[in-house]
């Protein structure tokens, strides 16, 4: 098997795998972001650029390094290969220029977005975004379309990672939706303002990497980091959903189902409209456990702290601490302790 | 005079009918290669040492023994017509002129890539030209040069002419396939190359209207002499269309051996300056080019004359060379602009990307809104430096060359002509007026720059 080196650590994969996947498999820092790129859909990638790498030793057969950076998303390893990521100050620039390019028309409303949180464009601002905009001119605007009673898309948010495109493609029927006009005036856009209505997709809620796709159903209902998410199953009807998702809850009330996500931020598997809009009650999902989330996650912050083993929901006792738990953070005085006082 | 290998019958009268063009050799290499083998005439090709004429330079012989003839699907030749280049316009002369050659051409290389569905892909503002293609091909079915079994040799070809609608990315290659599959204008993220997987999966190879055209004179008189035309690797004959401040306009054939000077000073070719200014700068290669200014136009930096040739062309790298691109030869004398210049390119590069990858969506963008900002006095001294910055990070990072060529000609700009950026930004009265340059020439004012006074607001 081809042998690849990123950042000095070394890994035999298999041949065709390209360089993004094989620092998955690696795992840690050195995992290119990724912001376009779904490894389960089909052509995605090659368009944020925020994946560059630099290759700086082609192959064992042909060791002159490339001579541009390239996008490790799309890029296939050659055995030999050895690739430069967070070691290469090239990279890092690059990268910054692009985060400040997908930046320049991202309007700066994260306090009322419902993305933030778990916003894989917040963290790469975070890691990559200049403290303050070198930008002066306006920034391109668009009116708000609802795609279906259920979704809401808010074009100033896109980067044009073209994801929704592809779930509407690869995982409806027929087109939906697609890309309209050129250049930095292109926008997704459904066919002459047609409703999409298929069972799946609300996935491209799940799928874009910002807030450009909302849940309206959810709109405004919450901060994600005020919610506890959980695993959770039910008996789904629908032949392709299997009826697996997270369920998004504050107490015991559940504020949103999404599907689950890996470690990447991708959909393990999609999952239908009816699981994911219908079903707010408690009665209709069995609870799993806990979802696991990255320690540096927002939403993260002082959950599962002290007993995840614990937070085993099979009771209601321990549902009812919870709430008592989120009352606590948001100031508001649990039930109990106002009769104290 | 140089030799002419596109342009000798381009005067004839009548050359666009099929009889009179049969009359001037017309249809002879088709003949010829019908009684050769495909490899044969790839080898004769890459003897020629033919580049590819649409502006990267790649050798054509070598393009073609790149497709992939092992996989055994079928094979496609595609004519790149769609020639949307700011300043070149050689390839719809050629059309409209001589439309049977790129027929001829066409039949003549599809026969030594062995291919039996081939296309010419043309811009939809050339419309009138789809028609007189049109009338050619049909002219050629009618006589029995496309078809079932073409002139009793057993092969097929048939040919199409496709219409754009009007977009400058569909001229790089994987843009033009996805438009002539009917899909969106998007480039194709490479590798798999054309070669390999191109036009419906199939290896595909798209080559410029005037390579094409080179591919009939090179099977009838063979690769070799083709080669002795020109200097090194430069091969052959080139069309530049020439415009600006000069006094001939238009396109000219030049053998790819002659100086810079000599092209544009000579009565032979462009004439000399319009109505005598000096020169300022040259575009030598169609607006994605690095822009040249005078003193490196004629000599390069190491003392030598300047040629017109893919080396001596491209000689001190970007620094202080350039390229000869798609040959969209534009000259400016001292009464341009060279901001304006610049942000009219920009300009056209923000209408024209094709927003799939982010440096170049939103870069291109703003490079024209920073340059609207310095050609109108909005600017300051730091948004030259922005500038830069912005084009050192959309170069080379984008999926098609389309954000190199929105780059070079910035970067270019700001390399030779800071002073300018920097009389903009201090003087903003001054460049109120867009014919200010008209009224007071660089050399007339050029006193300013070197006092010390404060920068404008």
């Amino acid at each position: 098997m081809p042998k690849v080196t990123i950042d000095g650590v070394s890994i035999e994969v298999e041949a065709g795998t390209t360089i993004l996947n094989a620092a998955r498999q690696i795992g840690g820092d050195l995992v290119p972001p990724a912001m376009c790129y779904y490894s389960k859909l089909k052509g995605s990638g090659g368009k944020c650029r925020v994946c560059l790498v630099e290759i700086s030793k082609g192959s064992e057969a042909n060791p002159n390094p490339m001579p541009k950076l390239q996008a490790s998303c799309c890029t296939p390893i050659a055995d030999g290969m050895e690739v430069k990521n967070m070691t290469s100050q090239k990279v890092q620039d690059m990268r910054k220029g692009v985060v400040e390019f997908l930046l320049i028309n991202h309007p700066l409303d994260c306090p009322i977005c419902d993305q933030a949180g778990e916003c894989d464009l917040q963290n790469l601002g975070f890691d990559y975004g200049a403290q303050t905009t070198r930008y002066q001119e306006g920034r391109r605007t668009f009116d708000r379309i609802d795609i279906g009673d259920k979704i809401q898309l808010h074009m100033n948010r896109c980067i044009l990672c073209y994801r929704c495109t592809y779930v509407a493609d690869q995982l409806t029927p027929h087109r939906d939706h697609g890309v309209l006009n050129r250049g930095d005036a292109s926008e997704i856009s459904t066919y002459i303002s047609h409703a999409i209505d298929n069972d799946f997709s609300g996935n491209m809620i799940d799928v874009c990497p910002v807030g450009a796709l909302t849940d309206k159903t959810f709109r405004f209902k919450s901060r994600v980091w005020f919610l506890k998410p959980y695993r959770a199953h039910r008996q789904c009807s629908h032949e392709k959903c299997n009826g697996q998702v997270d369920v998004w809850m504050f107490g015991n009330e559940i504020y949103r189902v999404t599907a689950r996500k890996d470690d990447y931020h991708e959909v393990e598997s999609f999952i239908c409209n009816e699981c994911r809009f219908d079903h707010k009650n408690n009665a209709d999902w069995t609870i799993e456990g806990p979802r696991k989330l990255e320690k540096w996650s927002v939403i993260n912050q002082g959950k599962y702290m002290k007993r995840t083993a614990e937070v085993n929901i099979d009771t209601e006792k321990a549902l009812l601490l919870g709430r008592n738990e989120d009352r606590k953070r948001l100031s508001m005085v649990a039930p109990e302790e106002a009769k104290k006082k | 005079m140089g030799r002419k290998i596109l342009t000798e019958h381009i005067n004839v009268p009548g050359i666009q009918g099929y009889e009179v063009y049969r009359q001037h050799g017309g249809y002879r290499s088709v003949e010829k290669a019908l009684k050769m083998t495909p490899n044969d005439i790839v080898e004769e090709v890459k003897k020629s040492g033919l580049r590819g004429r649409g502006g990267a330079g790649f050798p054509t012989g070598m393009k073609w023994s790149f497709i992939d003839k092992k996989s055994g699907r079928p094979r496609h030749l595609v004519c790149n017509a769609d020639e949307s280049e700011p300043g070149t316009f050689k390839d719809r002369y050629m059309m409209e002129k001589i439309p049977h050659l790129l027929v001829e051409g066409m039949i003549t290389s599809s026969i030594a890539l062995e291919a039996n569905l081939s296309y010419i892909y043309i811009r939809g503002e050339y419309m009138w030209v789809y028609r007189i293609l049109e009338r050619a091909i049909n002219e050629a079915y009618a006589k029995g040069w496309l078809g079932k079994n073409i002139q009793g040799s057993g092969y097929d070809l048939d040919l199409y002419v496709t219409c754009g609608a009007g977009a400058y990315i569909c001229g790089e290659e994987t843009a033009l396939i996805e438009s002539l599959e009917g899909k969106r204008g998007n480039p194709r993220i490479k590798p798999p190359f054309p070669a390999v997987v191109g036009l419906y999966g199939n290896p595909t190879v798209v080559n410029n209207v005037e390579t094409i055209m080179d591919i009939p004179w090179i099977v009838m008189n063979g690769g070799d002499e083709f080669a002795k035309i020109g200097i090194g690797k430069s091969t052959g004959t080139k069309l530049i269309s020439a415009s600006g401040h000069i006094r001939k306009p238009g396109v000219y054939e030049i053998d790819l051996s002659i100086s810079v000077e000599e092209f544009v000073m000579s009565d032979e070719y462009l004439g000399g300056m319009y109505s005598d200014r000096p020169l300022k700068a040259c575009v030598p290669g169609g607006s994605s080019v690095p822009i040249l200014p005078a003193e490196l136009l004629f000599k390069t930096a190491k003392g030598e004359q300047r040629m017109m040739t893919y080396e001596s062309m491209s000689d001190g790298g970007f620094a202080t060379g350039s390229m000869i691109g798609s040959g969209g030869f534009i000259i400016y004398d001292d009464t341009t602009c060279v901001v304006r210049n610049t942000w009219n390119f920009s300009r056209f590069y923000h209408h024209e990307s094709c927003g799939q990858c982010s440096p170049c969506r939103e870069g291109t963008g703003w490079m024209e809104k920073i340059l609207y900002r310095l050609e109108h006095g909005y600017g300051s001294q730091e948004d030259i430096d922005l500038l830069w910055d912005i084009q050192r990070k959309i170069e080379g990072n984008t999926i098609c060359p389309l954000g190199d060529a929105a780059a070079w000609p910035v970067a270019a700009a700001i390399r030779h002509f800071r002073h300018e950026f920097e009389y903009h930004v201090r003087y903003p009265e001054k460049i109120k007026d867009r014919k200010h340059f008209e009224y007071e020439p660089w050399e007339k004012v050029k006193h300013l720059m070197g006092t010390k006074e404060a920068v404008a607001v």
